[in-house]
């Protein structure tokens, strides 16, 4: 039954484990649930879930595997089968499941006959304990296992049942819908996918004792001290952002801003750009003062070493000709096409990736997107957290 | 079981209850999130009053290593102890400095220890103090000692979400979103602050409170301890209940609105908001 319950919660994406499932399993052991249903479903949540974007989707399934029998045919297995589950089934389930970790884990508690057994067990007792109370499992006379799978029964749960009628249920209530952001890009997973960057680097001020040093200094001077410092290390990966903006890039604002406030935090050497539609001979850093307070292209070149990994960010869809031809700015007179550009600066930092802020699927209707992608040599990613683990990965090599 | 309870101090929900319960009784640490103000690091304080138990306070800095929590080697003062010929260089354990663990881990009642703002260290942190906090004890290489803990402290761990936490952490763990108050918690909240708070104002406030959280696009939503501190501005300059009824916060930026937005751009959005509104309606 519970193991059934977590092997449902693996299906919708919580990622609970065997370890977890025990952990739950003493407490309710040690009764910290004990009187009412409710106590159970957070109990059962705080044991489970380790993640707020999670709590929906174990409401979901809570509501489904214990009342039982309503699931709806969702999903690939159509949630959650009133029926007896053999042992075999679930042994199946198991290994569909666990991680190469937590089967070694099930191998070391004596194999999976051995758990359920224990868990039996476990049952057993907490409903011998409580037998005539009124504690949250009543059995009707049954096991709560079953043949080792689900009760049709269900755990019914607390004597007073209509008390729990009464109420709405909580899980029912769904107040963590709007904390699964499960797609969308947020600050956070950009941070988190930008941080595979990362590069671990001594640098700066020296001001870490540096141990292996003093010592063999130290007894190089005869015993007298001879401390020797080394710097702190730091994230030393240097990152050159060139941001599209204007234009078909309002409809991307957010995701723009969300991936540069981040950056701002996980990078000590951040440098960004911005430009329209593609970059040219003149980039700019303050977007209000773009008329009088353009930069040199070529000056930024100089300024940044190859040694900085260049992203550039932008929709790509734009007029051909403000690729291919010069002059075919739609903002001023360029003498030399943007692809010149785009190549001298791609030369310059050997590292760069391009993330786009349109989905894939729809990069193929727009023919500047193919031509950006072709510059590029194909390092064009969504902006999406998929994406950006891609461009990091590439990145880092 | 006895336990963790809401008290007129500090009001917590029932899955909040739960949750610190479970995390005592099987001597797990407990994980805490939630929006910035909602009361995580003060819950800590109310478990440890509950329970009996001293508090340890570990507030975790972007430089804080895991180390520091068990013991550091002061390896440069031994060196200098030597070349002034100090005869306590003799014994290394002179030169080990305690952390945060280490008394909590050798107190002889047990502790509740607060690891505050986890997600501020390293990623490496948590995975540093896996073991440390599974066994409760570690070992200290220089003097060969192990230090296990005489009573298992409950720790309670904060984050707000800077960084994900490593899976083998978390598995480990119970957890518990504090989800922002609604507004009948609100008013318990406010209650237990100001006791002899004016009911008209606290309803007045509450409203234009929650109005301003609904307001799109703010930066930093103004959570329990911005609406506590705007009260008590509100207490000291005795501004009367009716200089906020009838306040729409989508029209007038609300009076001492400086304890509630702490960010320009915020006030701004306000102003601008406020502005359109007046103009449009
Ligand atoms: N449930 C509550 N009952 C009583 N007071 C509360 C409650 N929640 C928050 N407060 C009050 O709100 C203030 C902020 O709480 P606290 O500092 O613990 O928040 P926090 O979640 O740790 O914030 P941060 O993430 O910024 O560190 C405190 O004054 C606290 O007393
Ligand atoms: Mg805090």
């Amino acid at each position: 039954m519970f193991a059934q319950f977590v092997f449902a919660l693996r299906d919708a994406g919580v990622p609970a484990s065997v370890t977890e499932y025990l952990t739950l399993l003493g407490a309710m052991r040690a009764g910290v649930a004990d009187y009412s249903v409710e106590d159970f479903y957070y109990l059962s949540r705080s044991a489970l879930v380790k993640d707020e974007r999670h709590l929906d989707r174990f409401d979901r399934v809570f509501g489904q595997v214990f009342r039982g029998l309503e699931a709806p045919a969702e999903g690939e297995d159509g949630g959650t089968a009133p029926r007896a589950l053999p042992e075999e089934w679930l042994r199946r389930m198991a290994e569909k499941h666990l991680t190469p970790e937590e089967r070694a884990q099930v191998e070391a508690l004596g194999g999976f006959d051995t758990l359920m057994e224990t868990l039996r067990q476990r049952l057993a007792e907490q409903q011998g304990r409580h037998q005539g109370g009124s504690k949250w499992i009543g059995t009707a006379g049954t096991s709560p296992f079953g043949a080792y799978g689900y009760n049709p029964e269900g755990v019914r749960i607390g004597q007073d049942t209509s008390r729990h009628r009464r109420a709405a249920k909580v899980w029912d209530k769904r107040e963590f819908r709007d904390l699964d952001d499960g797609v969308e890009l947020g600050t956070r997973n950009i941070k988190l996918a930008l941080r595979r960057l990362r590069r671990f680097a001594r640098e700066g001020a020296a001001t870490e004792l540096d141990m292996p040093g003093t010592i063999r200094a130290t007894a190089q001077n005869a015993g007298s001290l001879d401390l020797k410092m080394v710097p702190e290390r730091h994230n030393a990966v240097k990152v050159l952002l060139f941001l599209d903006v204007g234009g078909s890039m309002d409809d991307h604002v957010r995701a723009s801003e969300e991936l540069f406030s981040a950056a701002r935090s996980e990078f000590k050497h951040l440098a960004f750009y911005y430009f329209h539609n593609c970059p040219y001979e003149r980039v700019w850093q303050h977007n209000a003062r773009r008329r009088d307070a353009t930069i040199p292209t070529e000056q930024v070149i100089r300024t940044y070493g190859p040694d900085y990994r260049a992203i550039f960010v932008g929709d790509a869809t734009m007029s051909p000709y403000e690729i291919a031809s010069p002059g075919g700015s739609v903002e001023h007179w360029n003498d030399e096409p943007g692809a010149a550009w785009m190549a001298r600066l791609l030369g310059h930092w050997r590292r760069s990736a391009w993330l786009n802020p349109v989905p894939r699927a729809e990069w193929g209707f727009t023919q500047s997107v193919g031509m950006v992608r072709h510059l590029m040599e194909d390092r064009m990613y969504p902006l999406t957290p998929g994406g950006l683990d891609e461009m990091t990965r590439e990145l880092s090599r | 079981m006895s336990g963790f309870k809401s008290t007129e101090r500090y009001i917590a929900s029932r899955d909040l209850e739960v949750a610190v319960n479970a995390a005592v009784a099987l001597q797990r640490p407990l994980l805490v999130k939630g929006e910035p103000g909602t009361g995580k690091t003060v819950l800590a304080h109310e478990v440890a009053a509950a329970l009996g138990h001293p508090l340890v306070e570990w507030h975790v800095k972007s430089t804080t290593k895991a180390q520091q929590g068990l013991y550091e080697y002061d390896a440069v003062s031994r060196l200098r102890d030597s070349q002034l010929g100090d005869p306590k260089v003799a014994d290394i354990a002179n030169y080990i400095v305690r952390g945060k663990l280490w008394d909590a881990f050798e107190a002889d009642r047990p502790q509740v220890v607060l690891i505050d703002e986890i997600d501020k260290a390293d990623i490496e942190f948590p995975n540093d103090l896996l073991l440390e906090l599974d066994r409760m004890q570690f070992f200290v290489y220089e003097t060969r000692q192990t230090i296990a803990a005489k009573h298992r402290p409950v720790v309670i761990i904060t984050s707000n979400n800077e960084k994900e936490l490593p899976d083998a952490f978390l598995r480990r763990c119970f957890f518990h979103y504090i989800r922002f108050p609604d507004r009948p918690t609100m008013e318990r909240i406010v209650e237990a602050h100001y006791p002899g708070l004016q009911r008209d104002l606290a309803r007045e406030a509450l409203t234009v409170f929650f109005q301003v959280r609904d307001v799109p696009g703010l930066r930093k939503k103004p959570a329990t301890s911005e609406l506590l501190d705007w009260l008590k501005l509100l207490m000291i300059e005795d501004l009367p209940a009716e200089a906020l009824r009838s306040q729409d916060a989508k029209l007038v930026i609300p009076p001492l609105h400086g304890a509630l937005l702490k960010n320009e751009q915020d006030v701004h959005l306000f102003e601008r908001l406020a502005f359109l509104n007046r103009r449009g309606g």
